[in-house]
């Protein structure tokens, strides 16, 4: 439990830094980093064939397609820069404010959540639901590929030329 | 056989994208709108048996769990029109055949998806295809790659992100507690669960999901945007099919197939109806942009489709989808008069044209028809499912909102009539003399739109019979 406290600790950290750091790549890379940790916790909550998937693409395939997009943009200038380190702590100011009191006003409310899941009648494996009862999400997904691959040829095919 | 209707699209992508580029180059125009008009004669002519009967030899390869029932034919048979109307478009605005064989494929990948929309029975799957659906969106919305566009897909992605995360908790929380994401399953859960309180949440953040993606008052903000900047063709599709589907088709057929209507959910639905017509028809009045009023026009219209939805009648449903399939027409007429305004004219403010009718003779003929439709006026299609709209609020007690209905039906034609006045009508503006009649291929698809809204009205009966009132009756 208190491994995956810890976890969970560096997971946030994690993802505050992808969110408050000035440099896209860097945002990126707390983002890879950020999928790298929730695989650890997947691993450790007994979701191996999850925990595979949230690294090979979120932390890996996400990351790659990230970085390459960022290659293709400019960096900041450095007036920019100066208003983005002023501004960036100034606009989440209420962040903190709106934690402590969702914190204190669930401590208040004793909130108790008892749910009893009922077991499956016949365990399966991940793997099996997506390849043999799951066919329509599986097309969803081609399709979903599709789109990604004709966005990029539409968005992008110009700008190469240029 | 109902994922043919997936399957085909698929399969012609593949065939499209061979290495044969000249040939794919010429055959992808005419083999969407085959794609589309096959869709349509086969919905209208080809029993609903026939779309769920077995596989045959292909259910060795693939397990769908699709269905077919008369809400789903109409919503095929719009889908099919708008995306063929669309691909119609697309041949008269890119002169370029590479721009245009990647757009028509990407048109080919939201019609497979939003058939997929219509056809699966369970949540997670809807959810599947309401995202390729979207993703397809956001990419069209910015092609032109002008940052007023990509402004405005920036801010539909950020709210349909998160109407994503509502989604997503919505479905983890149903399968943790029903095991199953079929509507059906949750349907049982529901009435007989210990958790059934967990499960009306999870619904209702589903709801809440769908309401953002079909830009219901409150979570509107990103439709004026949308449409406004987004090119000609995808402002059509946009306004005419896409938001219908995976808004307001979404919100249809999983509160009809999970709750009672006629409990507090179609309380909650039918005043966010009531607030989306007001506030979209108080909004259009103050647009100067051609492309705004139509946008909150949309909204105030989307707004009369959800009011009937929640009344919960046969009736009241059976309006609902009957205006769903007269809105997607009559706006999709209005975005490519618009779209003929702006290659003709350069402009979208209205204040800065006048007479145009003269030049546009066509153009405005047919506008005139989409904006008599959209008020209600006889003997088009639109009056036919407003009036099916009253009666269905008035005979199930709701007259506060029937009477809501009327005047903003008058508000309606008040905005649409300010319209054709500053745009069609009056002196020509300096400037315009030389202007002609738009191309054959912008002409075509207005006529035959124009032909839906008059056809819908002249022969009502066939369509009530055939189509509209087999839907009211399959969701109670």
């Amino acid at each position: 439990m208190a491994i995956n406290i810890t976890v969970l600790i560096c997971l946030a950290l994690a993802a505050l830094w992808a969110v408050m750091t000035r440099s896209l790549l860097r945002a990126a890379i707390g983002l890879a980093l950020t999928s790298a940790i929730l695989t650890i916790l997947m691993f450790r909550l007994d979701s191996p064939v999850a925990g595979v998937f949230e690294l090979s693409v979120c932390s890996g395939l996400i990351s790659v397609i990230f970085i390459s997009t960022i290659s293709l943009t400019h960096p900041m200038t450095k007036t920019q820069i100066v208003q983005h380190m002023k501004d960036r702590l100034s606009r989440f100011w209420y962040l903190p404010v709106v934690v402590v009191i969702a914190g204190i006003a669930l401590s208040l409310a004793h909130v108790k959540i008892n749910i009893k899941i009922p077991a499956p009648e016949e365990v399966k494996d991940a793997r099996y639901a997506l390849w043999y009862l799951r066919h329509a999400d599986l097309i969803g997904q081609i399709m979903m590929l599709l789109a990604g691959v004709f966005g990029v040829v539409l968005l992008f095919k110009e700008t190469k030329k240029k | 056989m109902s994922c043919l209707l997936i399957l085909i699209p698929l399969a012609t992508i593949i065939i499209l994208n061979l290495p044969l580029y000249r040939l794919m180059n010429k055959a992808v125009f005419w083999a969407g709108c085959a794609l589309c008009l096959a869709q349509v004669y086969s919905v209208v002519f080809l029993p609903k048996d026939f779309w769920n009967a077995p596989l045959g030899y292909l259910a060795l390869f693939f397990k769908f769990n699709l269905a077919v029932d008369s809400l789903t034919v109409l919503m095929l048979l719009t889908i099919g029109i708008i995306v063929f109307i669309s691909i119609l478009l697309a041949r008269h605005f890119f002169t370029e055949e590479d721009k245009r064989f990647n757009f028509i494929n990407l048109l080919i990948v939201i019609l497979a998806a939003m058939n997929g929309v219509v056809l699966v029975k369970d949540i997670f799957s809807m959810y599947v295809f309401i995202e390729v659906t979207a993703v397809s969106s956001f990419i069209l919305i910015a092609y032109n790659k002008r940052r007023d566009a990509f402004e405005a897909v920036f801010k539909y992605i950020i709210l349909s992100a998160f109407a994503t995360i509502l989604m997503l908790t919505s479905i983890a929380l149903i399968l943790l507690i029903s095991g199953d994401a079929s509507f059906a399953a949750i349907k049982i859960a529901l009435a007989t669960s210990p958790h059934s309180k967990l499960v009306l949440f999870a619904v209702s953040l589903f709801l809440a999901g769908v309401f953002i993606k079909g830009g219901v008052v409150p979570f509107h903000g990103w439709v004026a945007d949308a449409y406004r900047a987004a090119p000609r063709i995808v402002s059509v599709l946009l306004a005419g099919i896409v938001t219908k589907t995976v808004g307001v088709y979404s919100l249809i057929r999983v509160a009809g197939s999970v709750f009672d209507i006629n409990g507090p959910v179609g309380g909650v639905i039918m005043f966010l109806g009531a607030a989306s017509i007001i506030v979209g028809a108080l909004e259009a009045m103050e647009q100067n942009h051609f492309k705004n009023m139509l946008a909150y026009s949309s909204i105030s219209q989307v707004g009369y489709i959800l009011l009937s939805f929640g009344c919960g009648t046969p009736l009241g449903i059976a309006g609902a989808v009957f205006h769903l399939f007269n809105h997607a027409i009559f706006k999709s007429l209005l975005f490519v008069n618009s779209a003929v305004l702006e290659e003709k004219t350069g402009t979208q403010f209205m204040n800065r044209l006048g007479g145009l009718a003269q030049k546009l003779p066509i153009t405005g003929a047919t506008s005139i028809l989409g904006s008599l439709s959209t008020a209600g006026i006889p003997p088009l299609a639109g009056f036919w499912s407003k009036l099916i709209i009253i009666l269905a609020l008035w005979s199930s007690g709701h007259y506060v909102y029937a009477v809501i209905a009327v005047l903003a039906s008058i508000l309606t034609l008040a905005y649409m009539l300010i319209m054709q006045r500053r745009i069609f009508f009056g002196t020509l503006k300096e400037g315009f003399e030389n202007l002609t009649e738009a191309g054959f291929w912008i002409l075509l698809p207005t006529l035959i739109l124009a032909a839906i809204v008059v056809g819908g009205g002249l022969f009502f009966p066939y369509f009530l019979n055939n189509f509209i009132l087999p839907v009211g009756n399959i969701l109670k």
